[in-house]
Parts: structure tokens; sequence; C-alpha cells
């Protein structure tokens, strides 16, 4: 049948407002306008908030969000689940203030970064501006893998959080959807500054060094929220007097006084909040439950209350999704459930946490005292008291600052201070308070348990006593 | 024993199949290939400037040196520093103690020992980005080890490395 022309004019024209039409709905999705009656058009990328946002923060009095990237991504599941994860894990049974997050901290790094680069950074001709969005992310989701009580879970399960931040990042999650928003091979780059993986050494180097924005952040925000006074520096006077190079971030020299500050505090909060004994033997207890609850699995125990959440854990086979399900709420759920169960240990374990009856503490040295802890070892199998669960030797270390020099085989990136003529010295060669503790590691060991348990004669007392001989 | 000390003990035995290890770089990467290929090293390793690298494995020499287990012995070699570990008396003596078994663990470091430890860092380096494609590889290598100069011909040499590694394994 053949069409009028008027008609067949008038359909193409159709198909073609269609089309376009179409093709804008697809397109508002990338690309907004902004800058009323300017014309302006923007990518997603470089797209701002109509109104800038923030957050009150008791560290950084206000996080600034002006990037609708940053926004959709804190607003994502993934990112939201890091309220649920605290930032100090155990440490909340020694200092009680310290409940603050991952979410918290996250937020903190990101709000660092912010300022370095657009206070500071911004403008100069060593930092590319095209890797402002980069930068932001990595700050915000540096920490995304984390799951509940970190540490103690990937030792006993044998995994790193930061495999799961990268799957998080690359997988079917929203923050993909976001970060993918940004443009393709976006999420990779994201997840390639995180994993130090990047050809972008200035960038990685801004969130992950021996002075980066992450420690900057955590420092104030646990001494903070513990309570203690040692995290102080003036990280204000740091941020100004940062300089982007091809490599790192440097210092001004006029910076120095405050850097040593920063360092000087990062030891003081090391010993004197991260290493607590009691913090410590509080994750000794957490450890030995998971140890015990997936020891039960592999024997067929029969939980009165099954460990779903756990399963894909015990059987080692643990998908995105399972990990994601998993936070502090849930964990201490079952442990709250599990002071009910049959198993003495894993019920003793369990009430121990819940109520704060850790174990006690002796000094250990590895090297003189080996023999006496393969004595004790067979004088708790004697009195009853299974030594896997109950005997445990715990190591803490820390190097406070390193440096290398041309010549030498590190792999620690050192602080380089810009001197007036624009040279770069090596922070130790100028600070003597630096050098002073420059390559110093400091360790501790001890030996946790159970004081109570021991103390009880109604059984075994000859035994518990020479133990407690050998522990005092 | 505790886990602390199984982990030092493990640590001993790889130096002790090897008799010397020369070097801290190759070392860590030593451990690395063993972690990555078979072995039940602990330590977490990230990437650095030579590869993957594990503070808590520097912790745990530094550790071992202190208790008077290892023998650290730092020399100048041309322009730069090196360091030696052997295991001392006391050291073999813990040992007899605490072995962990690890079937073919000296074959296997006996092996990579006589390996130098820029070829130990191009292995470790293929192995840490085990899940990309070859030549995603390649380009890795090529751009976070420009330095190296590594060549594609030094690339296919760590591949087929890595696989007669496996084979000591069987």
């Amino acid at each position: 049948m053949l069409v009028p022309k008027v008609l067949y004019f008038s359909i193409c024209r159709k198909i073609l407002r269609n089309f376009v039409l179409f093709w804008y709905i697809i397109e508002i999705n990338k690309v907004r306008v902004i800058g009323k009656g300017a014309g302006k058009r923007m990518t997603y990328s470089m797209e701002k908030l109509s109104e800038e946002k923030v957050f009150k923060d008791p560290v950084h009095r206000y996080v600034h969000v002006q990037d609708r990237a940053i926004w959709d991504l804190v607003g994502t599941k993934e990112f939201q689940r890091l309220r649920r994860i605290k930032q100090l894990g155990t440490t909340f049974l020694t200092f009680h203030g310290a409940e603050h997050s991952r979410f918290n901290h996250s937020l903190g790094v990101y709000e660092i970064v912010r300022r370095m680069i657009d206070d500071v950074f911004d403008g100069r001709e060593e930092w590319n501006a095209g890797d402002r969005l980069l930068t932001l992310c990595a700050a915000l989701l540096h920490d995304l893998g984390h799951g509940p009580f970190s540490h103690a879970f990937e030792k006993v399960f044998d995994f790193d959080h930061e495999d799961f931040t990268r799957a998080i990042i690359l997988g079917d999650t929203e923050v993909n959807k976001v970060l993918n928003h940004v443009g393709p091979g976006f999420p990779e780059k994201v997840a390639e500054v995180i994993a130090k993986t990047s050809e972008k050494k200035l960038v990685v180097s801004m969130i992950s060094s021996q002075i980066d924005a992450d420690r900057m952040d955590y420092l104030q925000r646990d001494a903070y929220f513990t309570g203690v006074s040692y995290g102080q520096f003036d990280m204000e006077r740091i941020l100004r007097v940062m300089r982007p190079r091809e490599e790192q971030v440097v210092i001004k020299k006029s910076g120095m006084h405050a850097v040593e500050d920063y360092i000087m505090s990062r030891y003081q909060m090391y010993w004197q909040v991260y290493f607590h004994p009691v913090s410590r033997s509080a994750e000794v207890i957490l450890t030995k439950i998971l140890h015990r609850a997936k020891q039960l699995f592999k024997e067929n125990y029969a939980f009165k209350h099954e460990p779903h959440h756990f399963v894909s854990f015990f059987c080692e086979n643990v998908t995105l999704e399972d990990y994601l399900k998993l936070d502090e709420a849930v964990i201490l759920y079952y442990f709250q459930i599990w002071q009910e169960e049959d198993d003495s240990i894993l019920r003793d374990l369990c009430c121990r946490f819940v109520n704060r009856n850790l174990f006690k503490y002796a000094e250990f040295d590895p090297a003189k005292e080996y023999k006496k802890l393969a004595q004790l070892n067979t004088l708790f199998i004697k009195a009853g008291i299974d030594p896997d669960y109950y005997l445990v030797v715990d190591s803490s270390s820390d190097l406070p600052y390193d440096f290398y020099r041309p010549g030498e085989e590190e792999e620690r990136l050192p602080i380089h201070l810009l001197m007036e003529n624009g040279e770069l010295r090596e922070l130790s060669r100028e600070s003597e308070i630096v050098d002073a503790i420059s390559g110093k590691r400091r360790t501790d060991h001890k030996l946790y348990y159970p004081a109570d348990l021991l103390a009880d004669e109604s059984t075994g007392a000859d035994i518990k006593s020479q133990i407690r001989d050998l522990l005092e | 024993m505790t886990n602390v000390l199984k982990d030092h003990a493990k640590l001993m035995q790889a130096i002790m199949a090897a008799g010397e290890v020369v070097g801290r770089k190759k070392l860590q990467k030593m451990i690395y290939i063993a972690k990555k290929i078979h072995f039940p090293f602990n330590d977490r390793f990230q990437f650095h400037f030579y590869g993957p690298y594990s503070e808590e494995l520097t912790t745990r020499v530094e550790e071992l040196c202190n208790m008077g287990f290892l023998n650290e012995v730092k020399e100048k070699k041309g322009g730069y520093y090196q360091y030696r570990y052997t295991l001392t008396e006391p050291g073999k003596e813990f040992l007899t103690l605490n072995e962990v078994d690890m079937p073919f663990l000296e074959n296997f470091f006996l092996d990579m020992n006589e390996q130098n430890a820029r070829f130990l860092e191009l292995v470790s380096t293929v192995l840490f980005f085990d899940e990309l494609e070859k030549e995603e590889v390649m380009n890795k290598v090529f751009t976070l080890k420009k330095s190296q100069r590594y060549t594609e011909a030094e690339i296919d040499e760590a591949y087929q490395y890595i696989e007669s590694l496996k084979t000591k394994i069987q």
C-alpha cells in the first residue's frame, strides 16, 4: 500500500522525535543540565549537588559534599553497612567511648582528602585536576571491605578485607553501579588506588603512606572517642604545608614540627590505645570463640541455634553476598545465644566476651620462656583446661616511623621535606626527634589465661597451684 | 605450640631449608611465592615498590633476630646494603621442639634460593596479579615496574618458573 507523502513525513517526524526523546531519557541519567539558563552541560563525574550537603562531625566539625557521585556512594547499602562495624573492634571494652564506626572514619578520610585537594593542591602545576574524583572516591571507599571485628575474623577464616573491598567495588553492587556511572573502567581505577597497584603514585600516597589521610583521621578520631589526649596534632598546619609531587605528597620544611607531633601522637596511640592488653584480651577470646564454633561445626556438633550466617565461613566458600550480610550486630547476637550452648568451651568463652570477664595476662619472653610455655601446656591439659583455647600468646609490634635512603633495599616510602631551595630531604635527617625513634620497632608479648578457672581449687588443686606458680 | 610461635617456626624452617638467604627483598618474595603456591604461611601481603610485601613478615624477622634465633649480617655491597640471614644454634634447638610438618619445603626453597631477587620480584608480581589475563599482567609489569625494565621473555620465563615450582610439591 502506498503511503501518502504528507503522512510519510509525519511518521518519520514522529519516529525521529521518539528517537530523540528516547536518547534524551538515556542521556539524562548520564548528563544533567546545570547552571540555570547558562546552557552548561556536565557529565555525572563533574556534576555538583544543587546545594552543598554537610555531615556534622566531632573531629572535623563538618564533612562537606558537593559532588553528586560522592553523595550517591554514601547512600549505597554497602557504604551504609559500615555504620554497623566499629572502627576499633574490641577497644570499647577498655575505653567505653570507642563505639564509633568505620562509616565515621571513612567520611573523615574523605574530608581530609577533599581539603587537601580543594584547599591546597587545586591550581598547582604538579596536581592533575582530573584525578580529583578518583582520589575522593578511593578515600571514601578505602575501608569498604572491612568486616565485623575484622582482624580476628581475618585470622580465623584466613581472608583479607582488601580482597572484599575490591570485590564490592568491582562486583554486582550499588557502589559499582555508581562508579560505573562515572565512566567505564572507573571502578577498576578506584580499586587499583586502594590496592596500591595504581600507577598514580601521588594519589595512592594521599590515602596510604607514612603521612596520609587515613592515619590523620583515625589518630584524631580514635583519640576523641576513647577520650585520651595522645592523638592531638595540628592537622590544619600539616595540610597547609603539603605539596603534591609526582611520586608522593611532600611537606614544606616549615611544617616539620607539626609532623614531629603527628609521629609522636601515632607512637602514643599505638601503645596506649591500640595495643591495650585488656582490648587484646577481648580479641583473644573473640578469636577463640570463632575457632571453637568452626571446630564444632566441622565435628558435626548439633548447635541449639543453627549458625546460618557462619556456615559459608566455616566451609570456606564465602560469597560476597554472605560477607555483606555479616555485621557486628549479627555476631553479637550469636555470642549472646551461644551462652546457652551445651559445649562448655563455646558457652564459657561467649559468657566471658558478653559479660567482659576477660583473660588475665602475664609478660612473656618467647625466646627465654618457650620451654616454660610447653610445660604450661602440659599442666593445662592435666588440669582439664584446654590450652588451645585458654593459654594464648599474643604479640603487638609497631614501628613508629621508618625510612629508606637511596641504596638501601627498603619498602616503605619515607616522609620527604621540601627544602627552601627545592631539594627533598628525608624527615629523620632533619628532625632529631624523629631520628631518635626511626626504624626502632617495639614488640610486646603477653601470655593470656583464665585466672578464675585456675583459682578454682574444687578440682586439680595441686596442678593449678603449679600453674599459678609458673605464671607469677 | 601456640599459633604465634608456630608462625615463627615456619619462617625459621624456610630459612633453614634454604641454608642462607641473602637480601630482605629476596626473603619476602620467597615467602610470598611459597604461600601463594602451596605452603601455610599466614603473613599478609600488600603490593609495595618491589611487589608483594608483608609488614608482618618484616616484624617476624626482626623479632626472631631479637630473640637470638636468627642471625642477621648487614654488609655493604657496591652502593647499597644487604642483609644475610641464617639460623642460629638456639634457633635450631627451638625448631627441634617446635617443628611444623611442611613436606616438600626444602626442595622448594633451595630452588628459589638459586634465583636472584630481581627475578623473584617478577615471579611474585606475576603471582600477585594471577586473576588477570597474561596480557594484562604484562601491562601491569610494564607500568608498575617500569624501572626494572623487564622484558616479555623474562615474563614468559616467570610463568614457566611458576609451573616448575608447582611440580615440586607433587
